[in-house]
């Protein structure tokens, strides 16, 4: 693995499209603020969000304030381009994020702004936001020391 | 009522198989026409008698076959959902349509194309959705990226080494070597798998199927109309799909329980498979797995039953998966890592060439052959084939 700094995937490619069941947790991001949805009624995390829950069929969902810390469940090291508008992006590090303050569920998300070769599963990070060329803002993450 | 041993694969046809855009100037109708109509010369059938199509990952335009090969009239036309996973269970779709008297000589068909838009980064050509936005901002281009994914966390959660991951990848090479229709023939080394570029690592260039073109074509039948045609019936021992919800859309979701993430979501199905076919993984004589991405074979021989869950990278070290001297020859026409990617249909032709006993690689005394469809979003699926007692 090299030493080189991971950044941020391409952009260009990315077009926000929300219903109302994912858009509280894009709103929440717009404000820098990290949230999943939860089940109101039997307080069961669930990602992404669904129109109902999966344990009790509730519709009602609470969208709590996170930490924006997390545990890396896993990761990958992309440093080829598939495609020209890749390549000013390499290398990124896609990841699956555990959020411990949310029942362990994960995040599909990146890992930025620290060299490859210090990222491993299990080690905690922490959110930073990064604003999409659409406007919208999404969540990602960095080592947290 | 099952359809265990109640029908038969009476024909397979295939074009020839290309790299990537290389069918060109042929249309992706006509690759699939021209497999139909291998497959039913096969059978000794005429187009004409065809009257039904089961299809997956959505299939083909029905009224546009019938019209270009003059085929009168169809009783039945259906497909599996979901997208690569089903091949294996689309033969099992032709049979219940025939088992159930709702069609007579059912065609199962795949076909690929990759002129203007190539499958290594098909994730990144889907329209945005409201839950496409929560993978497509990481930058999970292709399926090789979000399977990457899966194989650290098994390598992390199982000590699965890139070794092992080269087995796969050596032994589908073997067998592709001097196979007439192997699309990869030169000899692959260790040393050129570890030289390899990291496409997603922990995947190298060699953990990643091919990017080809072609189709393939089969044609389903009762087992007694089989027993009168041009070729011995191979006999659909069993044919399922479906799967866990625990494994669900897997990639678009990503939030599978541990022990269901570092599988192949496959356990579901394979139990249903054996248990229908009254059989067990000792029964096998040779596999066709699924090999898009060489870990998610590892964990389809576990799910399949012929490891304990964890054990399948010692496994394929072993040498168990080889042609010569495996104890289960596994993708003995190179697979899809090294023969040609079909969207699954290749390991279908392949078990029905090993049943009748006409593979290039031929397993002796090949009594029961598993395919598998591989694993994707559901339904994931699964097939065995016979050879008439």
């Amino acid at each position: 693995m090299t030493d080189e700094i991971a950044k941020h995937p391409p952009s260009q490619l990315f077009q926000l499209v929300t219903d109302q069941w994912t858009a509280p947790f894009w709103e929440a991001a717009q404000q820098r603020r990290l949230t999943v949805a939860c089940c109101s009624e039997c307080n069961i995390y669930r990602m992404p969000p669904t129109p109902f829950c999966p344990h009790c069929l509730s519709q009602k969902i609470d969208w709590p304030t996170l930490s924006g810390v997390g545990i890396i469940y896993s990761f990958t090291i992309v440093s080829k381009a598939i495609f020209p508008e890749m390549e000013a992006s390499l290398p990124y590090v896609p990841c699956l994020i555990t959020l411990p303050d949310a029942g362990n569920i994960r995040l599909i998300s990146n890992i930025v702004d620290v060299p490859v070769n210090r990222i491993a599963i299990g080690a905690s990070v922490k959110v930073i936001w990064a604003s999409m060329p659409d406007g919208s803002v999404v969540p990602r993450f960095t080592l947290k020391d | 009522m099952s359809i265990r041993n109640k029908t038969a694969i009476a024909g397979v046809g295939a074009t020839p198989f290309y790299k990537r855009g290389k069918s060109d100037p042929q249309s992706l109708n006509e690759l699939v026409c021209k497999a139909i109509i291998a497959a039913i010369d096969d059978s000794g059938l005429s187009v004409r008698d065809i009257d039904g199509f089961a299809y997956y990952s959505g299939g083909f335009d029905t009224p546009y076959l019938m019209e270009t090969l003059g085929i009168p009239e169809v009783t039945y036309t259906a497909s599996l959902s979901g997208a690569g996973g089903g091949s294996a269970g689309s033969i099992g779709l032709a049979s219940s349509a025939i088992v159930s008297g709702q069609a007579s000589a059912v065609i199962c068909v795949g076909a690929l194309q990759q002129t203007n838009q190539r499958f290594g980064s098909i994730t990144s050509a889907y329209e945005h959705t409201p839950e496409t936005a929560f993978f497509s901002p990481s930058g999970l281009v292709g399926p090789g990226h979000m399977f990457a994914l899966l194989a650290r966390r098994q390598m992390h959660t199982y000590g699965t080494t890139r070794e092992q991951f080269a087995a796969v990848a050596l032994a589908a090479r073997e067998n592709a070597l001097n196979h007439p229709e192997a699309l990869m023939r030169k000899p692959l080394t260790l040393q050129d798998y570890f030289s390899a570029p990291m496409l997603a690592d922990p995947l190298c260039l060699y953990d990643f199927c091919l990017e080809s073109d072609g189709a393939i074509a089969l044609l389903v039948t009762s087992e007694e109309r089989a027993k009168d045609l041009k070729n011995p019936p191979v006999r659909i021992v069993s044919s399922v799909h479906g799967g866990s919800r625990d494994w669900g859309r897997s990639l678009y979701w990503m939030n599978m329980p541990d022990e269901t993430f570092v599988s192949s979501g496959n356990k579901a199905i394979a139990n249903k498979l054996y248990n229908d076919a009254g059989l067990t993984p000792s029964d096998i004589d040779t596999a066709q797995i699924y090999d898009h991405f060489t870990p998610m074979v590892i964990a389809q021989l576990e799910d399949f039953g012929f490891c304990a869950q964890g054990e399948g990278g010692p496994f394929v070290e072993s040498g168990a998966i080889k042609f010569d001297g495996g104890s289960l020859p596994i993708n003995t026409d190179g697979g899809q890592l090294s023969g040609a990617y079909i969207w699954g249909l290749t390991h279908v032709r392949e078990a029905v060439h090993q049943i009748r006993g006409t593979a290039f690689h031929q397993v002796p005394n090949c009594q029961f052959a598993l395919v598998t469809g591989g694993p994707s979003s559901l339904p994931v699926s699964g097939l065995i084939l016979g050879k008439q007692p």
